[in-house]
């Protein structure tokens, strides 16, 4: 079986599960977030659940419109806080505590390896990086696994992903994912798990990881599964009563496609308007003048994104005719970050430091573009309309070309700089 | 979704059509079918929502309803009147979520090539067959899995659980 077959079958009481099987599994932890929740608590009143199936497997995190960006988003979190209260559900995640989803979940080791995890965000995907079946869901499908603590889901067929060689400097895991993403198409890991492997892994941290899984869902991926080994361990080790499962494919799994990339070649890339898929060196799109460059997100807004940033900056200030949005992910993040000075240099430099939130990368609030304004994120998509008025445009990169971008005002190769 | 045959005017559109901008995130702070409905499909047609009719379907190429796990995507189209989408492929979550609130999907890559914008057809979506009265073309939709049919049959996600909870 394929890592993905067996995670379902573990979670469906079976020995066996193969592609295109449907199966009713049991889930480990389901995500709930200010924007995708009201609805489900609409949905679980109205089919008569009165108690979730396990306070303890549900997690609840402030991450889309918040700190609240208006009335309306006000009463979204309000539904979830209140919820939260009835159903004694501790994973709740209040402003100032919260953070963007995705990296609260797993620093507070709510994911394990080989857990099934599903959560009403596309993005739920990120924790195959520990080698967790995980995949988004809408908001029926969360209220419903609230109530029974089980999914419908089809065993997805898996392509495999085989990387090997090592970064070249000022390259990173953003540029290793535009790169599959490019090869595969928006629509080209449709329905299916994608498996990434391969020995330059051993040399991928686990915020290079995340990146990676994050943006599975990009290839049209139900999940991107990383296999679990020494560097999973050790982020585990943290969390010492959070035991996982260390599964891997087998030998004779059957994969629907093997992609090999070797990353001794990959360059510094960038994807341009309106579509992750549109990828190009960024020697090719070099001299694009922006107006706003956010680093950030779910995708690229953890340490190594910040010092990858920082180390390209330099003592540069940001360019006078750009906005720099920098979003770290958590509040524990956060506190990294004032512990090694960076905030202190990216506010001199003339960065803002934004709350954890999704704000600008779904076009919410917190620095939305103009009409034909142009950004540079390092966020997951650029579908026309996404970012701010529809005649705006954003391409995507990594850390490293966006703080490039940031202090020359044009789409910079951070190779240049360095 | 069984028995009743649907009729309507096609809007068509083509591939990757997400949900950025089935429903922009700058209007999902409402999730009801009455406050998404105005604003289905502005940023790709600006024009949609006042043009649309109830019953009028929609075609469309690869990928449909790719990006966010929003329902607020699928509540819009429902909302706004529409009463099937045809695709060549749809986005998994979209696929999903649109099974859960019964807007009837269908998977046809040979129809979406025969149907134009502006084309009146009819469609049996308990059956999958799809004709052309503009001009002329039949065709047959890729059947569900059985066990997702089976969901659909007892009336969607929502009635099987609340089946479940009152064993």
């Amino acid at each position: 079986m394929t890592l993905a077959e067996k995670i379902l079958a573990g979670h469906c009481g079976r020995d066996n599960v193969k592609a295109g099987d449907m199966v009713m599994a049991k889930v480990d932890m389901v995500l709930g977030t200010d924007v995708t929740v009201p609805l489900s608590v609409e949905v679980f009143r109205n089919m008569g659940a009165e108690r979730v199936f396990d306070p303890e497997k549900i997690a609840l995190v402030n991450d889309h419109f918040v700190p609240a960006k208006d009335i309306k988003a006000a009463a979204l979190s309000k539904i979830m806080r209140e919820f939260a209260r009835e159903q004694g559900i501790t994973n709740y995640f209040e402003v100032g505590r919260s953070g963007i989803c995705h990296s609260i979940l797993p620093d507070n080791g709510l994911v394990r390896p080989g857990d099934l995890v599903v959560g009403a965000d596309s993005h739920t995907c990120t924790y195959g990086a520990l080698g967790a079946f995980s995949t988004g869901i809408g908001s029926t499908d969360l209220a419903c696994a609230w109530a029974i603590g089980e999914l419908w889901f089809r065993v997805p067929e898996t392509t495999r992903v085989v990387v090997t060689g090592k970064f070249q400097p000022l390259v990173g895991a953003k540029d290793l994912i535009l790169h599959i993403i490019g090869e595969l198409g928006v629509d080209g890991a449709l329905y299916q798990a994608l498996e990434f492997t391969g020995e330059a892994f051993r040399h991928i941290s686990m915020d290079g990881r995340f990146t990676v899984a994050n943006m599975a869902i990009e290839a049209g991926a139900k999940t991107g599964l990383i296999p679990p080994d020494d560097v999973t361990r050790e982020f585990m080790a943290q969390f010492p009563d959070r035991k996982g499962l260390y599964l891997e494919s087998d030998p004779d799994a059957e994969f629907s496609r093997v992609l090999d990339v070797s990353l001794d070649r990959l360059e510094p890339l960038v994807a341009a308007p309106y579509l992750p898929s549109n990828v190009s060196p960024v020697t090719e799109v070099r001299g694009q003048k922006v107006d706003q460059v956010v680093i950030g997100s779910c995708t690229n807004g953890r340490l190594d994104d910040f010092r990858a940033a920082a180390a390209v900056m330099g003592e540069r200030p940001v360019h006078p005719d750009v906005r720099l949005i920098m979003i770290p992910t958590t509040p524990k993040l956060m506190r990294a970050l004032l512990e090694e000075r960076l905030i202190d240099r990216f506010v001199a430099a003339g960065a803002i430091i934004s709350p954890p939130t999704c704000g600008p990368c779904i076009g919410g609030h917190m620095g939305v573009l103009a009409a034909g304004e142009v950004g540079l994120y390092t966020t997951n998509r650029n579908f026309k309309g996404r970012n701010g008025h529809p005649d705006c445009r954003v391409f995507l990169s990594g850390p490293e070309v966006a703080a490039a971008t940031a202090v020359t005002g044009r789409i910079t190769d951070p190779r240049e700089l360095i | 979704m069984a028995g009743d045959t649907l009729r309507g005017r096609v809007f068509k559109y083509g591939d990757s059509v997400d949900t950025d901008v089935i429903i922009p995130a700058r209007y999902c702070t409402g999730y009801h079918p009455e406050e998404l409905a105005p604003h289905c499909l502005e940023d790709l047609d600006a024009t949609f929502a006042e043009r649309v009719h109830p019953g009028d379907i929609i075609v469309a190429g690869n990928n449909f309803g790719c990006g966010s796990s929003r329902e607020n995507a699928p509540i819009a189209i429902k909302g706004a009147g529409i009463s099937c989408v045809i695709a060549k492929s749809f986005a998994r979550i979209f696929f999903r979520n649109s099974i859960n609130i019964g807007l009837p999907i269908l998977i046809a890559p040979e129809a979406v090539e025969g149907i134009e914008d502006g084309d009146e057809i009819e469609v049996d979506p308990s059956r999958g067959i799809i004709s052309n009265l503009s001009r002329s073309g039949s065709w047959r939709a890729a059947l569900l899995p059985p066990e997702v049919q089976e969901i659909i049959e007892v009336g969607g996600l929502v009635e099987y659980v609340r089946t479940r909870l009152s064993r």
